[in-house]
């Protein structure tokens, strides 16, 4: 009869233990389900966003301020190239899951920031090759 | 966002920041905007592998926008005049503002692949960035276009002023905010667009006021604004990389205006709110311009005194750009180099037309960049030249700035051209400058007019300056 009786509780105990781990998964479940969400809710993207945006503005002032006024055409047509990476908002539309509105209005904006970033990039190629130094043999050659 | 994306992105970024860095001097600047194009290749790979499907539909279409695109864009960089720089400037700001507002209505139609809520339930955060993108973009694009149109004399270059201009303004961007708040409350479709449909009118009312020499400050502002439309994007997009670009596109533009603003000594607010020039040239017109005595010069009188000074200044202005006549100057002064005279160039921060604009065209000319000078380099060396050569420059050397506060003008920073021993002006005539001030400089005995187009009339100095040796 032990035997049996002993045979019965390790049963008892094995399904107890069965339950209580489907139950510590539950909780480990919720809690990751938790920390996910609150990393969602408590760290928004807004803040995270503003964090980079104004380090941005303060490398970009300092940056600017060194550009010498010599180059300070090369510099807008090249910020206006770099600016076209607005052209990866326009991919995502691209590779939406569905054709309509959204992926025609990405093509267009494809096209658009294309002509940009090979003009903008190539005109300021164009304008940096023609600055040039005094040329030393000028003095030297006679 | 995977974290391999995220660290492509952080490399485009700080491939930006260096391509702007190498812009410090003229020997770093090739490899600076190397990076540039760097960045962008590693910004543009990236995002394929983020899209939300790729079909050969997205394929065909990336790859046809980016052909047609870019071959547009290639062909216009390569045909484009020097000259012309300006107007393609603002030209390419109009297309950054509109493929902002594309976007922004891709992302609309279709907040789910944007993960940014689903149809009709976009979160409310997004669409208050969405809604500032797609405001400042518009605004960009119609407010460049003005620009373009008004730099490539498609329209005239005279502030357009009509009554109730600054209160019609201030409605309208009144309910700019009023609309977005609507749109946020109720998701509706009609709001976005007519968002869209107000800031395009914005744009274009905001440009029209302001004339053709405050240009250079529009350029720059405007390419601020495309800057802060791809932050706006960037939030809405929830990616770090089009927000630390659009900042430091933002923060570039920015300071440009504010340094074009230092030097007509005139704030910001001024120029946006324009009308200058246009009604100070009555008061030109009423001055004593036709009883008082010039003395006007040959192109021999002029080539017989530059070649017996010891140092000449050419101070060039918007009308060299208009009269292409950088070559010639160049020209003219080889010759005088050979001569023996010491020549160089002083250049205003706003002369011409955008930022940096007479320093591109003298480069054109095959002008050493250290041999032009900027305002506070070059000023005190007017006292010892013997001859300043200002061509088709006018307002930035009046010396009114300095001792008439009446004027328009006072306050401004010029170039001292009056201190040279003999001061030449090539003017088409005795007309005002763009301020509509009357230049005193013109009546002192130690100056000199030599009328006739900038170019024509440097070529014959060339020529007098060959012949009689």
């Amino acid at each position: 009869m032990d035997a049996q009786n002993y045979a019965k509780n390790a049963a008892d105990l094995a399904t107890n233990a069965q339950k209580l781990a489907e139950q510590a998964a539950n909780v480990a479940n919720q809690a990751t389900q938790i920390a996910t969400d609150q990393a969602q809710q408590g760290m928004p993207f807004i803040v995270t966003g503003l964090t980079v945006f104004v380090l941005a503005v303060f490398v970009g002032y300092y940056v600017v301020w060194r550009v010498t006024p010599a180059l300070h055409s090369p510099l807008m047509s090249v910020t206006n190239a770099v600016s076209s990476v607005i052209i990866v908002g326009a991919l995502i539309a691209t590779g939406a899951h569905h054709f309509g509105f959204s992926m025609v209005m990405g093509f267009l904006a494809v096209i658009l920031a294309s002509v940009n970033i090979f003009g903008g990039f190539m005109v300021t190629q164009r304008m940096l090759a023609m600055y040039k130094k005094k040329a030393p043999a000028q003095g030297a050659k006679k | 966002m995977l974290i391999a994306t995220s660290l492509a992105y952080l490399a485009a970024a700080v491939c930006f920041i260096m391509a702007l860095r190498g812009l410090s001097s003229p020997e770093t600047a090739r490899t600076g905007n190397a990076y540039g194009i760097a960045g962008m290749a590693i910004a543009i790979i990236t995002s394929l592998f983020v899209l939300p499907q790729f079909s050969v539909l997205a394929a065909v279409l990336i790859i046809a926008g980016i052909a047609i695109g870019g071959a547009a864009g290639a062909h216009i960089a390569r045909t484009i005049k020097m000259t012309s720089l300006p107007q393609l400037v603002a030209a390419f700001h109009s297309l950054v503002g509109l493929a902002a507002v594309f976007i922004a209505a891709a992302a609309y139609y279709a907040p789910e692949e944007y993960r940014i809520g689903t149809d009709g339930d976009i979160h409310v955060g997004s669409l208050i960035e969405m809604s500032l993108g797609i405001a400042i973009g518009a605004i960009t694009f119609t407010g460049s276009l003005v620009a373009f149109l008004k730099l490539d004399g498609r329209m005239s270059g005279k502030p357009l002023v009509f009554p109730m201009q600054h209160p019609l303004n201030a409605a309208l961007a009144a309910g700019l905010v009023l609309l977005i708040l609507l749109l946020c409350t109720t998701q509706s479709a009609f709001f976005f667009w007519l968002i869209i449909l107000v800031s395009l009118g914005l744009g274009f009312l905001l440009i029209l006021p302001i004339g053709g020499a405050d240009m250079p400050v529009v350029v720059s502002m405007l390419n601020s604004y495309s800057g802060w439309a791809a932050c706006g994007i960037g939030f809405t997009l929830q990616n770090p990389l089009l927000i630390i670009t659009g900042a430091l596109v933002g923060s570039s533009g920015a300071i440009l205006s504010y340094i074009m603003c230092k030097g007509m000594n005139r704030s910001i607010f001024n120029v946006i709110l324009g009308g200058f020039g246009g009604d100070a040239a009555a008061g030109a017109a009423a001055g004593p311009a036709g009883d008082r005595s010039f003395k006007s010069g040959s192109a021999d009188d002029a080539a017989f005194i530059m070649k017996n000074a010891s140092s000449v200044i050419v101070v060039p202005g918007y009308g060299m750009a208009v009269a292409q006549a950088q070559h010639a100057v160049r020209e003219m002064a080889d010759i005088l180099k050979k001569e023996g005279v010491d020549v160089k160039y002083a250049i205003h921060p706003v002369a011409g037309r955008m930022p940096g604009h007479m320093n591109v065209l003298l480069a054109e000319a095959n002008v050493p960049y250290d041999e032009v000078f900027e305002l506070e380099e070059i000023n005190r060396d007017f006292g010892q030249a013997d001859v300043a050569y200002v061509i088709g420059a006018n307002d930035v050397t009046n010396p009114a700035a300095k001792t008439d506060p009446s004027s328009p003008i006072y306050g401004m920073p010029i170039l001292d051209v009056e201190k040279a021993k003999t001061v030449l002006f090539i003017k088409r005539s005795m007309g005002a400058g763009y301020a509509g001030v009357e230049n005193e400089l013109f009546f002192r005995p130690n100056t000199m007019m030599l009328f006739g187009d900038a170019k024509k009339v440097t070529e014959e100095i060339v020529k007098a300056m060959s012949g009689g040796h």
